[in-house]
């Protein structure tokens, strides 16, 4: 099992959903997150305050997944959060201990969205 | 409009005065209804597209617009004897001196002209936007103002427009649609949910246009008389029953009575009820606001299932109900009210006048609109970059954001600012993640 942590432009959200969805990884959290990457800084004024924004919104997906969704899950974000600028964000895969469903007390691969290997097309 | 005469009244000039204060609150109070239907990181730059015009066309307003809108002219366009205001002072003109008459006009062409954004908001940029409603106030507007209200063609036709049904809303209509045709839709448009980010905003700029249409149509009678309160009560009757039937059709449709529904069927009624407001008995303004609401429902849900992006439903909210209002102005008016007599008076070729006023109003500003954006765009792109689109105008366009926690802002000193900000001692996460 692996954790995979991505963080993302905010307005790819919506393809980066359709996208996990279309490749059958339905369990996920997303955040609202604030990040500094490489991007260049924004400007904005308010009145006579200029300042620089140093940190850019960003949304975070947290996905719990069996080792053969590991790529499936990783290929739905990379072509659905890429736009080629500087500031598209990164993929972070961890190893997992141990997952724990609350409701049945499942755990390890029972307890991962999508549960079996077998059902892996891909 | 009342009979010129050379005594200035005190009761109708204090009356007017509130008038134009009114229209002009009706300006901020879209950039509320329209800001709120927006997504947040577009709520500024929308809402600055109905806050801009208050300066860009109010000022193009007295220097030219006024002229070429009410300065003697010819049938078609006004002269240019009242260029910079010349020969606009206190004196009477009807029974309110000249210069509030000019000023209250202007509230109308600031207005107009923002009504249009609707069509466009979330991918036009800004700076072609102005210089295309600039254009459009002095090449469109103020020359169909003058048709109607100028004693132009329209006019001398006997096309009734109480207070802009055809000068204001089916005007803005055409040049709204052509422009969101020009421009085409926005990239989420008919891929995402594209929801509003504030419903009370919206509900909150319906109050205040309602507020202020007041002024818009009972002033619209340039009096403090019989016809300024019929023009009141009917803004205040018809739009209550388009509200009503509106949220019946919700409740047929969904079950559910929604809020934007609400305040879209409150402007629907506002719309219609403009051109006939003094011309109508309160009963037929309570007719005339309940049937408003049928076509605009529809017009919206129609919109909805196709490419025409016209994003804030100025085609469906401000066309119909502007056609619908200025037809059944055509059956419903009566002299006895005001008016001249429509259908249901005897006399049918009023509905046929009326229909002339919206077909040269509609084709006219859609030509003419079609024409200007196709000229900008041959300078300068019109839309957004796809990137400041996803970025969210307010950032891309005005350096702002509507809602902001103000984290990770790092206050540039004016002294640093000035040459170049240099070494601004900024820490930055070595190894950060994204």
């Amino acid at each position: 099992m692996k954790l995979i942590t991505a963080i993302v432009r905010p307005e790819k959200l919506p393809e980066v959903l359709e996208a996990l969805f279309k490749a059958e990884v339905y369990g996920l959290t997303i955040s609202r997150v604030q990040g500094h990457g490489g991007e260049t800084e924004r400007v904005e004024t308010y009145r006579g305050t200029t300042v620089k924004m140093e940190l850019v919104e960003k949304v975070r997906l947290d996905i719990g997944v069996s080792d053969p969704f590991v790529e499936v899950t990783i290929d739905a974000i990379l072509g659905a959060a890429r736009t080629g600028e500087v500031g598209d964000g990164k993929i972070f895969v961890v190893p997992v201990e141990k997952v724990i469903r609350i409701r049945t007390g499942e755990e390890d691969l029972a307890a991962v969205t999508p549960a079996l290997p077998e059902v892996v097309e891909t | 409009m009342p009979t010129p005469s050379s005594l200035v009244s005190g009761a109708d000039t204090a009356w007017m005065l509130i008038s134009c204060a009114l229209v002009l609150l009706m300006t901020p109070a879209l950039a509320f209804f329209y800001g709120g239907l927006v997504r947040s990181k577009n709520a500024l730059n929308t809402m600055m597209m109905s806050v801009a015009p208050l300066g860009v066309i109010g000022l193009l307003w007295a220097v030219a617009g006024y002229s070429l809108a009410f300065g003697q002219g010819n049938a078609v366009v006004g002269g240019l004897g009242h260029l910079l205001l010349r020969g606009v002072g206190v004196e009477a003109h009807g029974t309110i001196p000249h210069v509030l008459f000019m000023a209250y006009q202007g509230t109308f062409a600031v207005i107009t002209a923002a009504l249009i954004s609707g069509a466009v908001v979330e991918r036009m940029r800004f700076g072609p936007y102005l210089a295309f409603i600039a254009a459009w106030s002095l090449l469109v507007y103020a020359p169909v103002c003058h048709w109607v209200w100028g004693g132009g063609w329209l006019a001398t036709l006997g096309a009734l427009d109480f207070a802009g049904g055809t000068v204001v809303h089916v005007n803005a209509a055409a040049a709204a649609l052509v422009a969101a045709a020009v421009l085409g839709p926005r990239r989420d448009y008919g891929r995402q949910a594209l929801l509003p980010h504030n419903v009370p905003f919206v509900l909150l700029g319906a109050a205040l246009l309602w507020f202020g249409w007041f002024g818009f149509n009972a002033g619209s009678a340039l009096a403090a008389n019989g016809t300024a309160a019929l023009a009141f009560a009917n803004t205040m009757i018809a739009p209550m029953a388009t509200l009503a039937v509106w949220m019946g059709l919700d409740l047929l449709r969904t079950r559910r009575v929604t809020a934007v529904g609400a305040a879209t069927g409150v402007v629907v009624g506002l719309v219609a009820i403009t051109p006939a407001a003094g011309f109508v008995s309160p009963m037929a303004a309570l007719i005339l606001g309940a049937v408003a609401a049928v076509p605009s429902y529809y017009g919206i849900l129609l919109r909805s299932r196709t490419r025409l992006d016209d994003s804030l439903d100025v085609t469906a909210a401000h066309g119909a109900g502007g056609v619908v209002g200025a037809l059944l102005t055509g059956v419903l008016a009566t002299a006895a009210w005001g008016g001249a007599d429509g259908l249901i008076a005897g006399h049918p070729g009023q509905v046929g006048k009326q229909a002339i006023a919206v077909l040269a109003t509609a084709l006219y500003s859609a030509g003419a609109s079609f024409g200007l954006l196709k000229l900008i765009g041959a300078f300068v792109p019109l839309r957004a970059e796809k990137r400041h689109e996803g970025l969210g105008l307010d950032v891309a366009m005005h350096g702002e954001e509507a809602y902001t926690s103000g984290e990770g802002a790092i206050l540039v000193l004016p002294e640093l600012a000035a040459p170049r900000p240099a070494a601004v001692a900024v820490t930055v996460p070595v190894g950060g993640e994204a």
